[in-house]
């Protein structure tokens, strides 16, 4: 067992809490640091897609962790990122400039998106975050003049130029090295966010609005901010992807990508940050997962189109009926075991019987 | 004369719509959980509508409401299995279940060789019939969805009204504690209440299937019936026919007047529209939320 002497008061709200977490996390670092010498080619790539798939989550946990709004549509969001990213690097903007501009932008677009979660919400919400998610892949496809449509877009390598001088990310390494450093900037900015009254107004929200609000919570502010705020983290996440994957088309942003980010938040554990990585890594990896066993399984079921869309569903549904707190909650209660071994009792997280809950009469 | 043509198909299509949007509304009645799996319930139905009629050569007349019967087992199986457990968990949780049924649901159906990958024809007896009235040509799987649709409603109208289940599960719908202290089993009803949804489920698969074709991303049309449910409140039975028989005809006279690529959005924008302009839908009630 561990116990915190606590000898001022920032150390409530300190990011590392003990000698513990400096130590794994700057381990963490330093692994991710040596990667690209350590890493081969595909692995760093496959790393690269846990980085930028990890961001996009930060933003979707903010808002559906943290704030309790969930939204079908973050594909959009990651839409409207890539291309403002795709059309502006085309035009020779610098990247670092470019990438405020596809937050920006994307925040903006969430910013709209979140006004119908001034006045519905729950399920009216991840509806009207789909109805919305559907217009701008349509949008995507039919302006052509900017997105190319259908026949979808090439985008160029990350560069930062002025006239000759400047720098241009044209090496796998090299952009590994930009991913991760906005991961880091992602992920310090959201833990920073969460220990500020922003942060604590949004769990506040999640966990009850009306007692929010008598709080003085001022709920449509908040709310539009975490949409905002996810977006652009959700922007800023589509940019980097449209970077790494090099061609754009409107069906990479379409509802089942929205489903597949929302899978990775559930899967990785809702609300907390660690689940926004864990889910990245568990959606990257789970497709080699699956080729790796695709070969000894019958015919019928190893070839078929559906195979893994099935796995996900298994897992999903596993996930909710066994794990609601995910990869990440698993693993709190591992650590838990492990701390308290060999006083772990049976029912330390059991899940709690709850009444049916009406919206209807609460 | 082509408009009321135009008109005519767009409620047909309306009227699947509207049985899917159905199936949500009994389940959010029942339980205040939204399904996702309800298209992917459909497309089940539409498949095995096909494996009696065509492979292993059932009457028409006997594999309509085999169909039925089956689908309102399984519905109440899946009830039973996976939704009774997280029952009162967040609404999120009940959310990703479905579609994680749904994502099984449609690789399943894949995974059967030489079937689950193509399209299939639902050989009905009606299929490409058509009736003419003067200068208006019809075909007659449309005049069938709307026909069936129509008796559909009738029948559920005099379950909910009269029968003492329908009753029970308005009540349980309600207020479910107040229902179980009446002496309602409210956990039966909920598993009833599922095998309804997935009935009905398959009529929409079975009614749609000789319109469009029997594969295994016909589910995706569930998307659709959303607006559907949601224009028409998402609580009203009525309002989820009648919706979708307005986002059918909107989306027929888009396809129709406006240019292409308006129709896919237009069942969303106008639900868009209904959200921010009247939240709770044409038939929905309005409720107030209190302390």
């Amino acid at each position: 067992m561990r116990f915190i002497f606590k000898t001022s008061y920032d150390q409530d709200i300190a990011l590392a809490k003990h000698g513990g977490h400096r130590f794994w996390y700057g381990l963490l670092l330093l692994a991710l640091a040596a990667a690209p010498w350590t890493l081969d080619e595909y692995w760093l790539a496959q790393l690269t897609f846990v980085l930028i798939y990890g961001i996009v989550g930060l933003g979707l946990m903010l808002l559906a962790g943290f704030t309790g709004l969930f939204s079908l549509g973050h594909a959009a969001f990651l839409g409207v990122g890539a291309y403002t990213e795709a059309v502006l690097a085309a035009q020779g903007w610098p990247f670092p400039l470019s990438i405020a501009m596809a937050a920006l932008l994307s925040a903006a677009v969430g910013a709209v998106v979140g006004l119908p979660a001034l006045r519905v919400k729950g399920i009216y919400l991840g509806l009207a975050t789909l109805s919305f998610a559907f217009i701008v892949e349509e949008g995507l496809a039919r302006w052509e003049s900017v997105t190319g449509g259908n026949a979808g877009k090439m985008v160029g390598a990350m560069q930062a130029r002025i006239g000759d001088w400047g720098w241009t990310v044209d090496s796998a390494e090299g952009f590994y090295a930009v991913c991760l450093l906005l991961a880091i900037t992602c992920t310090l900015a959201v833990l920073n966010l969460l220990r500020a009254p922003t942060g604590r107004a949004f769990v506040a929200i999640r966990d009850s609005e009306i007692s929010a609000q008598s709080m003085g919570i001022h709920l449509a502010y908040y709310k539009t901010l975490s949409f905002a705020i996810s977006a652009a983290l959700a922007g800023i996440g589509g940019a980097l992807y449209a970077h790494k994957i090099r061609f754009l088309s409107p069906d990479q942003f379409s509802v089942l990508q929205s489903i597949d980010l929302l899978l990775m938040v559930v899967i990785g554990g809702p609300g907390s940050v660690h689940g926004a990585f864990l889910g990245a890594a568990f959606l990257i990896t789970m497709p080699q997962l699956i080729a790796l066993v695709k070969d000894g399984l019958p015919a019928a079921i190893g070839q078929a189109p559906g195979l893994q869309g099935a796995v996900y569903g298994l897992v999903l549904i596993a996930f909710v009926l066994f794990e609601p707190l995910g990869i990440y909650g698993r693993w709190v209660k591992v650590r838990t075991w492990l701390q308290l071994f060999p006083f772990y009792r049976r029912g330390l997280f059991k899940r709690q019987k709850a009444f049916q809950k009406s919206d209807r009469l609460k | 004369m082509q408009v009321l043509q135009v008109l005519i198909g767009g409620v047909a299509q309306g009227c699947i719509y509207g049985l899917i949007a159905l199936g949500f509304v009994l389940i959010y009645k029942a339980t205040e959980t939204v399904s996702f799996a309800q298209g992917d319930l459909m497309m089940l139905g539409a498949f095995l509508g096909l494996a009696l009629l065509s492979a292993a050569g059932l009457p028409f007349w006997l594999t309509i409401p085999s169909v039925i019967l089956a689908m309102a087992a399984f519905g109440a199986l899946l009830e039973r299995l996976v939704i009774s457990p997280i029952l009162g968990q967040p609404a999120f949780a009940i959310v990703m279940l479905t579609i994680g049924i749904g994502y099984v649901a449609r690789g399943a159906i894949t995974m059967i060789p030489g079937i689950g990958t193509e399209t299939h024809a639902l050989e009905v007896p009606y299929r490409g019939a058509l009736v003419t009235f003067g200068a208006l040509v019809l075909a007659v799987e449309q005049l069938v969805v709307i026909a069936v649709t129509a008796l559909l409603c009738a029948l559920l109208y005099l379950l909910f009204r009269y029968s003492k289940v329908g009753i029970a599960m308005q009540a349980s719908s309600q207020n479910q504690l107040a229902a179980y202290y009446m002496g309602i089993p409210v956990r039966r009803l909920n598993g009833l209440v599922w095998g309804l949804a997935s009935a009905v489920a398959a009529i929409a698969g079975l009614l749609l299937a000789p319109i469009t074709f029997v594969h295994a991303n016909m589910g995706l049309i569930g998307l659709k019936a959303f607006p559907a449910a949601v224009v028409g409140g998402f609580g009203s039975l009525p309002g989820a026919i009648v919706g979708g028989a307005l986002i059918g005809v909107v989306e027929a006279l888009a396809g129709f007047y406006l240019p292409e690529g308006f129709k896919d959005i237009t069942p969303y924008a106008v639900v868009l529209l209904m959200l921010v302009l009247r939240p709770n839908g044409l038939f929905g009630e309005s409720l107030r939320k209190k302390v």
